[in-house]
């Protein structure tokens, strides 16, 4: 696939002499999910702000689709859409008005079938005439994604899109993104959930200090760091582990109804063979085995107390 | 040229404007009503006549261009401001357009509706007095110019502002004093000799003036000067929003 953004040592320096971003270089490819995944201060949102024009680039360079976003302004922005972190929608317009204006700052000319069919997709449709203000929280949020999709961006930045919403909304927004990517639109995400790259993104990028400390494939990435958890059920309990099956450094749980082992899958061997031998070696009867791959969350917080050393 | 933004811009800010139409038709009948009940027929009934023309008619293009530069300044420093405030800004800032088409929108709007309010107050002023105006089109341009000057001015300070204090702060402590010292209610003429010197730095002076002429066809200071004046501000409020965009003061950092 081809890039649709691509970010060339881009760095930021506030005014208050604060580096935001140390050269970060990222290439995003058409149709996916991405997650930029960082604590907060890790500059996230300074980056996508960068990217939309909300804030001076440095030095460095993006480009989206191929156009630059400072030189070729125009162009590169007409293919982002931005839904900023904090809800803001000014209190006393319409839903619809609103939408329309969004479409119209964009230089697109109106179309009320298109704008029609997006609302329903949001499910704001019933709503088009209520003021912003009159909202709950959620349709709110969906009243942001509306107004980033009204000029029909091929590209979506939603900073945060979850942060301090309600489990069931989170879900709801979860599905909404999934459908963007189903029509084509390419999607990149902050959060500082680690559940939420872990359930939508394709690849996560993770940033702390200003740096892309990685960007990989989701998949790839959990299977790389994963650490994973064999845990054995046996049959009688046991008070503690036999010496000959010292070795392998498990751990007793469940007042010793089962043992934990633990193995890096990045190892050309498990010991799992072994481990399962020597297991029927020392008398124990088997009762249940069952896997466990270690969470984004444990990848991360091992990646950014990495970056920090 | 983003026709479509600065259109979609100004319909927005035309829309806040009729949200409130009634507060914006009333406000300004009521005080210009009580600036002829104060001045016109408390103080009128002793100067009589200034330049040759009745107190009360004297008076018109002053109160037109009170209401005309408050209006155009507020407007547009608070239809600025306020996405600022609320965080709607980000839109502005993200969307394909450039500085002028900001400008053209929010200062378009904000001009329009001073010009509206301009000439309600100068429809108001005719149950008063008998009106004439010499020079129409030189009015209606001056007029214009005027609120789109402020309008441009009232954008600075709405970047500016980093609180509703500061929005206050400039019209009420700069250009409140310079609009009634500018010769609003009196000629220039009427202050002693000193003082019409010193009256010659304030740049309202020429506004007021200029206006004036186009109403009686006298003036404290030549009409040339006046549209110098006039289009010097205009031309120093532009220098110093493209310097804003340009340099993202305020907005983009």
């Amino acid at each position: 696939m081809a890039a649709i953004v691509e970010i060339e040592n881009l760095r930021k320096v506030y005014d208050g002499g604060f580096e935001a971003l140390k050269g970060v270089t990222l290439s995003i490819e058409e149709g996916e999910i991405l997650a930029l995944l960082g604590p907060n201060g890790a500059g996230k949102t300074t980056l996508i702000s960068t990217i939309c024009g909300i804030t001076n680039p440095g030095s460095g360079a993006v480009r989206v689709a191929g156009h630059d976003v400072v030189a070729d302004y125009r162009q590169a922005r007409r293919m982002i859409g931005l839904v900023p972190q904090e809800i803001n929608l000014e209190p006393f317009t319409k839903v619809i008005d609103t939408v329309r204006f969004s479409r119209g700052l964009f230089g697109k000319p109106r179309n009320d079938a298109f704008l029609k069919d997006l609302l329903t997709r949001l499910s704001l449709w019933d709503k088009k005439d209520s003021r912003t203000r009159e909202l709950s929280g959620g349709m709110k949020r969906r009243v942001l994604i509306a107004k980033a999709l009204a000029h029909e961006p091929r590209v979506l930045f939603l900073d945060e899109p979850t942060a301090g919403v309600d489990v069931e909304l989170r879900k709801d927004m979860w599905d909404i993104v999934a459908d963007l990517k189903a029509q084509g639109v390419t999607i990149i995400l902050t959060t500082h959930y680690i559940e939420e790259a872990e359930a939508i993104a394709d690849r996560v990028g993770v940033i702390s200090k200003g740096e892309l400390l990685l960007i990989e494939e989701k998949a790839s990435l959990m299977q790389r760091f994963g650490q994973k958890h064999l845990q054995i059920d046996l049959q009688e309990p046991v008070s503690d582990i036999p010496e000959t099956l010292a070795s392998y450094g498990l751990i007793l749980q469940e007042g010793g109804a089962s043992v934990q082992y633990s193995y890096d899958t990045r190892g050309e061997r498990t010991g799992i063979t072994a481990l399962l031998n020597d297991i029927a070696a020392a008398g124990l009867v088997l009762k249940d085995i069952k896997t466990e791959e270690s969470s984004l969350e444990e990848i991360f917080v091992s990646l950014v107390s990495e970056g920090a050393a | 040229m983003n026709w479509a933004a600065i259109w979609a811009i100004y319909k927005v800010e035309m829309m806040r404007f009729f949200r409130t139409l009634a507060q914006s038709f009333i406000s300004p009948v009521l005080s210009t009503s009580l600036y002829f009940v104060v001045f016109g027929a408390a103080i009128g009934s002793r100067i009589d006549q200034v330049d040759g023309v009745s107190y009360g008619a004297f008076i018109v293009p002053g109160l037109v261009m009170l209401s005309v530069i408050t209006q155009s300044i507020s407007n547009a420093s608070f239809g600025i401001y306020f996405p600022k405030f609320i965080g709607t800004i980000y839109e502005l800032l993200s969307a394909p357009i450039n500085f002028l088409e900001v400008v053209l929108g929010f200062v378009g709007a904000a001009a329009t509706k001073a010009l509206f309010i301009g000439l309600v107050i100068l429809g108001t002023s005719s149950f008063f007095v008998d009106l004439e105006i010499q020079h129409p089109v030189a009015m209606i341009s001056f007029l214009v110019l005027t609120c789109l000057s402020f309008a441009l001015f009232g954008f600075i300070i709405g970047i500016w502002a980093q609180n509703f204090e500061q929005l206050q702060l400039v019209p009420l402590l700069v250009v409140t004093p310079l609009v009634f010292l500018g010769g609003s209610f009196y000629s220039i003429s009427m202050l002693p000799a000193v003082w019409q010197k010193i009256t010659l730095f304030n740049p309202v002076v020429y506004l007021i003036s200029g206006f004036r002429w186009s109403f009686f066809g006298t003036a404290d200071v030549p009409i040339g000067l006046s549209l110098l004046a006039i289009a010097t501000f205009t031309c120093l409020c532009l220098a110093a929003i493209w310097w804003i965009f340009r340099t993202g003061w305020r907005i983009r950092n």
